[in-house]
């Protein structure tokens, strides 16, 4: 198949999809400073422009498509009751800077989407501010020092983070001030309590957990682990990007966790991919509720006994992260989704989210080593050592379930594993999607011992054949230029 | 690839090679595999001071990014420019072409902390 051309490349001097009627005032006259001739704006009419998106888009892949087991993301289905929901002109044509007694069911939906995520974690109060996890990561860290400050401790410097955190929680830590502490992991994939004890002191900010961890395992001291930073005056984040093991189960709250955030677009099933965008709310206990970040909805009764919805910000709020309200879009979404399953149904989704992983792990052991042998929580992580020394590597068995149709897990992460293959069915998929990878994964492995070229190859189906990542990242080439050979941008 | 005989290493794979007082350093052919294709190398000035065990820079990979670590302490009195712009030099050719850096010793005394090549290899052998 061709390669797709830009919508500038399509472009065709005087073609157009709309054509204006005559403007029924007089022309405002723009001062010529103002003026630029030079924009090349493509022209193309309305079937150019359907065709060609419709076109790139059958390029990706997507979770309509196929399973798209991207470990620690959670691809699961977006139910189109969610977008039907989230269209309802009552919601999609509200405007942000509306007086807010002209929008009191927006405001009512974000008080008990707020209220619901607080129940589901065990959390006092929530802010729905933040755009995406790591937003929520940053408030979530700037409430820790905000807490500290407050209390005059401005010693407490260092945030201690596993070592196998999402990349994002020591980026973080680092934007919020603190400087980081790796904790390495023991031989069961919890966090090394004797390293824990001996790096934990009067410096210790806090903690960034993950639990259950990026390995996809529940950490089995997890109330040691938290009663040793806590005894230390430090607080615990959780990240909630792996919440999705444990809806109905266990709630973060009780476990001793003092903040963490949630990814709406994982767990409470909006979109994901292709920008989202995302949502990151975050959760804290009574005593951070003061530092949440501003304005969040509360409710009170006006003088008629009537209940009104009003913004409020928190007392001691590290401000506001956002312009307007979030990206409330996501907020209806996953309103709507935690009201069709009701608290049932949001326990049952992670019980099979669990059983699920667990299935994958049953088909593919032996065949591919597991990182840690124990039962694993919403996602499974492999590793491709023994098929590396058969010649090929995690990035090829990658590259080949292409060829397959589905799209790939995530690999070479997390980074204590080495050839890591990092698998989340998620709860959406059937038995028969799983047993269709399995047996993909199954065939991969017979094939890389006995024609290894098939797999160090791949992928043959696709319309673009093995990329050059090497080359991409070294000459970064972001931006479309009119020249037939546009001139690489040096890395770095 | 034969790891060569007269360099002594780190357990984080970095490599050395002593002249008088000036060390070569460089990062291992055991680094270069696990990393794949390197995409940026980060390394100190000429006149920077470096200290043993702690980070000199970083080194890219389309897979991860990973500090280096000092194997000896003293002033860089050289970096190789030539793989700061080619960083694939070092999957190339690790040990020879992809040095990163010469620096002069301020302690000689730390050499004997490094392993030589015998025991460089039965660490390999033991990862393996």
């Amino acid at each position: 198949m061709a390669t797709e051309p830009t919508i500038f490349e399509l472009s065709s001097p005087g073609r157009r999809g709309v054509t204006f009627p005559e403007p029924d005032v007089p022309d405002a006259e723009i001062p010529a400073s103002f003026r630029r001739e030079s924009l090349a704006f493509p022209e193309a009419s309305e079937i150019d422009v359907v065709r060609h998106f419709t076109r790139m888009s059958q390029k990706n892949h997507a979770i309509d498509i196929s399973m798209y087991p991207l470990g620690s993301c959670t691809m699961k289905f977006n139910p189109r009751i969610n977008e039907a929901v989230a269209r309802m002109p009552g919601y999609a044509a509200l405007h942000p800077l509306q007086r807010q007694e002209t929008a009191q069911g927006a405001l009512q939906l974000m008080y008990e989407l707020q209220e619901m995520l607080a129940e589901i974690s065990g959390f006092a109060a929530v802010s729905l501010q933040p755009a995406a996890g790591a937003h929520g990561e940053l408030a979530g860290t700037l409430i820790i020092r905000e807490f500290h400050r407050a209390n005059g401790d401005s010693a407490r410097t260092e945030m201690l983070v596993p070592d196998s955190a999402h990349g994002t929680n020591p980026a973080t830590a680092v934007m919020a001030g603190f400087s980081v502490v790796t904790i390495p992991s023991d031989d069961r994939g919890n966090v090394d309590l004797a390293a824990l004890r001996e790096k934990v002191g009067p410096n210790t900010a806090g903690m960034m957990i993950t639990n259950p961890n990026t390995l996809g395992l529940w950490d089995e001291h997890i109330h040691e682990v938290v009663d040793i930073v806590h005894a230390a005056g430090g607080l615990i984040y959780n990240d909630g990007a792996n919440f999705n093991a444990i809806l109905g189960l266990a709630k973060p709250g009780h476990l001793g966790v003092d903040v963490m955030h949630y990814n709406l677009h994982k767990t409470f099933s909006t979109p994901h991919g292709g920008g989202g965008p995302g949502s990151g709310p975050i959760g804290v206990t009574e005593t951070l509720k003061p530092y949440l970040p501003g304005p969040v909805v509360g409710k009170s009764e006006n003088a008629n006994g009537e209940t009104t919805y009003v913004w409020e910000s928190p007392e001691k709020s590290i401000g506001r992260l956002h312009g307007f309200h979030g990206n409330f879009g996501m907020h209806v979404r996953a309103y709507t989704y935690i009201r069709m399953h009701g608290a049932e149904g949001l326990k049952q989704i992670s019980e099979d989210a669990v059983l699920n992983a667990n299935y994958l792990k049953a088909r593919l052991e032996g065949p591919y080593d597991v990182a840690y042998d124990r039962p694993c929580m919403h996602e499974v992580v492999l590793s491709a050592s023994k098929q590396k020394q058969q010649g090929a590597r995690a990035l090829d068995i990658a590259k080949r379930l292409l060829d397959f149709g589905v799209h790939p897990p995530t690999t070479y992460f997390p980074l204590i594993v080495p050839e890591a293959l990092m698998i989340e069915p998620t709860e959406t998929e059937s038995k028969q999607s799983i047993d269709y990878f399995a047996d993909t994964m199954l065939t991969i492995a017979r094939e890389i011992e006995e024609t290894p070229d098939i797999v160090t190859g791949a992928p043959h189906t696709t319309d673009f054949k093995r990329l050059d990542e090497a080359g991409a990242n070294r000459s970064l080439n972001l931006r479309w230029t009119e020249a037939k050979e546009p001139e690489p941008v040096a890395a770095g | 690839m034969a790891v060569p005989a007269d360099l002594k290493f780190t357990k984080s794979h970095e490599w050395v090679r002593v002249d008088g007082d000036t060390a070569t350093v460089g990062l291992a052919d055991f680094a270069q595999s696990e990393l794949g294709d390197i995409t940026y190398l980060e390394l100190p000035e000429v006149g920077d001071s470096i200290t043993a065990k702690d980070p000199l820079g970083v080194v890219e990979s389309v897979k991860a990014a990973s500090d280096i670590y000092a194997p000896v302490s003293g002033e860089v009195v050289e970096r190789n420019e030539a793989a700061i712009d080619k960083p694939e030099l070092v999957n190339q050719d690790p040990f020879g072409d992809a040095w990163l850096i010469k620096v002069r010793l301020s302690d000689t005394a730390q050499l004997d902390d490094l392993l030589d090549t015998d025991a460089y290899n039965a660490l390999l052998d033991s990862n393996a």
